[in-house]
């Protein structure tokens, strides 16, 4: 689904991803891990498309093409979606708005009807169990005055409505309490599939302990230094980055 | 595409009310003096009183200076180059619309409004302002059923004279500034509106100003009085040709409600602004001032400002009854090369009486976008509550925003909040909107409409559609 080739990718000139080779298959969960500052959350925003970073070097394709010089909606549209680390707020914009909007951009681009307000509604309505979350969050503006664990709830409800291909998580576990942390992966467990790919990147393992990953990589210094089982989390939360990256 | 360029192109559209109406013009000279005056007052066949009051003002104003506080830099004008009366040459009839020109009932329907009272909107009523004299009002017989007085300032002096002298220069006085004294000495037409004790107007009122000759001013005047236990909504909308010249409008509002009685005011300001150079565009200076002259009364101003070179006007609330409500809504969009100066004054005199002020300031291009606000307690307004908000918000780095809010209160039982926030359309926010699947151009237009929405949802039905509209025109652009 989703081939990563010798990625390079700079931000201000500043060279952060120096060679990343990853390759998603459907229906599997990749965990990239690694220290503050190794390039996790820059490979989630260059394979989203963010106009902030420029790719040097490689190429990413997703379901066989080459997205490179596709502009980040184009990419969305194809079924590639990222949950924000900092989801931003939209003050005036109402939730199911803004949600209506972009689920009517996917069905446009797959030729569907697109769903008036009413169908809309009925629709959504249906998702919000998934993540625990009132009606009235659909009525607030885009996360303008949530709480941190509102607005990861939020990213996934989101997911849950435009229901991609490729979701990309970016340290979506970060700031959570462990209710807001168990009800978050409760809801990517259910909306995860066999056809669906999940990228999830994290600084702690203890995500890992509700979302099971078949493969989990070690970001280091923009590189992917090692890769693993699902085991390879523990040995990390056990034993720290340094050791386990200098054991290699 | 880079990322400013498209936002650039998003907020960029063409001017498309520019174009220019061939009529011919009965025209007075160049300049301004008593004679000019004089000329005017009697080809409006006006009453003695109404000929002192403005030769009273041209005398003031000859002694004023033009104000340069407001952050606005403009090249002084030569107000003997102007053209203080220009008319449509075929007399119009306002019984009939038979006697309008075709020409120009043709340019009221280019731009939206159908002056043929079967193709208007059931609701509203229209006075149609074009260059110095009205053109036509509508509805006036359904009005008048109801004891609604709705028609050109300029008949209004000559039917009504009693409520003219009464009210004409009570809230703006013609001494109050520069350009209020000029528009008292020169106004050509407005609209007036009267409406009688108890009665809820059946249907908004609105004019429509249109500036077509290149050479003249448009200096109108507005009247407003709501007696007793009476409301009306009000809409006011304006175009004007694209011309290489600047052209001046120093329009004067005055509105009087008395006890129990409301006034909403709403504007949608669309003047041509100039060319992206700056060469060109309306110079907006206009002086709006109502009175809360009745307890529990209300005078609420919602103005959406899109056009004009410069544009230098406080739309402001004297709340003089006790319990009174003065309310002001604002969106100001500036791009290219234009300047705005705008903000209001809530002026609390009256026990209780309560203010609201929300600004929203959308500043692109090379523009310069500024809110300039005075809350004023006075000594005896016990329990006065003031609450403004003044949000601005930048698209690209050259544009500025400022924020100029004054406070004097003379009464320590009063309470005043202020809150003032500056965001950036940041590649953060649009990259976001974007990787829900919305294309850039959308992305923005969803920020913007979202950041005006809490003024927009102040605007009657049939306005915010329209503004709503004005705005996607501003905003849609070819983006890639």
């Amino acid at each position: 689904m989703l081939q990563i080739k010798n990625l390079h990718a700079n931000v201000d000139g500043i060279e952060i991803l120096k060679g990343i080779n990853l390759e998603i298959k459907a229906g599997e969960v990749h965990a990239i891990m690694g220290p503050n500052g190794s390039g996790k959350s820059t490979l989630s925003k260059v394979i989203a498309g963010h106009p902030a970073y420029e790719v040097t070097e490689g190429e990413i394709l997703f379901e066989g093409t080459n997205i490179e010089d596709l502009d980040a909606d184009e990419r969305a549209r194809m079924g590639i979606f990222l949950a924000f680390q900092y989801p931003v707020e939209i003050p005036g914009v109402s939730n199911s708005m803004l949600m209506r909007q972009s689920y009517n951009a996917m069905r446009r681009e797959h030729g569907e009807e697109e769903l008036d307000p009413l169908e809309f509604d009925d629709y959504v309505r249906g998702k919000l169990d998934l993540v625990e979350m009132d009606p009235k969050f659909l009525d607030r503006s885009v996360n303008d005055g949530f709480s941190g664990g509102e607005k990861k709830r939020n990213e996934i409800l989101q997911m849950a409505v435009l229901n991609p291909k490729m979701a990309l998580l970016d340290e979506t576990d970060s700031g959570l309490d462990i209710d807001a942390l168990r009800i978050v992966s409760d809801g990517i467990n259910k909306i995860k599939s066999k056809d669906k790919g999940v990228l999830l990147v994290t600084h702690y393992q203890r995500i890992l302990n509700y979302i099971t990953p078949d493969f989990v990589h070690v970001l280091k210094g923009g590189r992917i230094v090692k890769s693993g089982g699902k085991e390879l989390a523990h040995q990390l939360e056990d034993q720290g980055y340094e050791e386990v990256v200098e054991a290699k | 595409m880079s990322e400013t360029d498209a936002l650039d192109s998003v907020v960029s559209q063409p001017y498309k009310y520019g174009f220019k109406t061939e009529v011919e013009y009965e025209e007075f000279p160049r300049g301004l003096n008593e004679d000019i005056i004089r000329m005017i007052s009697e080809k409006k066949g006006e009453p003695e009183f109404m000929l002192e009051f403005r030769l009273k003002a041209y005398r003031n104003w000859l002694k004023m200076e033009e104000p340069t506080w407001p952050n606005v830099d403009y090249p002084p004008v030569d107000y003997n180059n102007i053209i203080y009366y220009s008319a449509p040459k075929k007399k119009p009839t306002l019984d009939s619309l038979d006697e309008v020109d075709p020409a120009i009932l043709e340019t009221y329907e280019k731009l939206g409004i159908p002056l043929n009272e079967q193709k208007l909107l059931q609701n509203v009523a229209v006075d149609a302002v074009f260059d110095s004299v009205s053109v036509a009002t509508t509805f006036r017989e359904k009005l008048a059923e109801a004891g609604v007085i709705f028609c050109s300032i300029s008949e209004a002096v000559k039917d009504y004279p009693d409520l003219i002298k009464k009210y004409i220069g009570s809230v703006v006085p013609a001494n109050d500034n520069f350009f209020a004294a000029l528009n008292s000495a020169v106004f050509t037409d407005g609209s007036f509106c009267y409406i009688p004790k108890g009665v809820a107007c059946p249907m908004e009122l609105s004019t429509y100003f249109r500036i077509n000759n290149e050479e003249s001013g448009q200096f109108e005047r507005t009247l407003i009085v709501a007696e007793e236990g009476s409301s009306v909504s009000y809409l006011e909308g304006c175009t004007a040709p694209m011309f290489s010249k600047n052209q001046l409008h120093a329009a004067v509002v005055e509105l009087v409600a008395l006890d129990n009685a409301e006034i909403r005011y709403s504007t949608v300001q669309n003047w041509y602004s100039g060319d992206k150079n700056g060469v060109g565009g309306i110079y907006n200076f206009v002086t709006k001032r109502g009175i809360c002259k009745g307890v529990n009364s209300k005078i609420s101003w919602t103005q959406v400002e899109t056009g004009s070179a410069i544009t230098w006007k406080y739309p402001s609330v004297i709340l003089q009854g006790d319990n009174s409500i003065g309310e002001f809504y604002s969106v100001a969009v500036t791009n290219d090369k234009m300047q705005a100066d705008t903000g209001t004054k809530m002026i609390h005199l009256g026990k209780n009486t309560r203010s609201t002020i929300i600004s929203k300031g959308i500043s692109a291009g090379e523009s310069n976008n500024s809110y300039r606000g005075l809350v004023k307690i006075g000594k005896k307004a016990d329990g006065a509550r003031n609450y403004s908000v003044c949000d601005s918000m930048l698209i690209g780095d050259q544009c500025g925003a400022h924020t100029f809010p004054y406070i004097e209160s003379a009464n320590s039982t009063a309470s005043i909040e202020h809150e003032a926030t500056t965001s950036k359309i940041g590649e953060d926010q649009i990259f976001y909107l974007q990787q829900r699947g919305l294309d850039e151009e959308n992305a923005v237009s969803l920020i913007i409409n979202g950041f005006v929405k809490e003024v927009f949802k102040e605007l009657p039905m049939e306005f915010a559609v329209e503004a709503t509209k004005l705005l996607s025109i501003k905003l849609e652009g070819s983006v890639g």
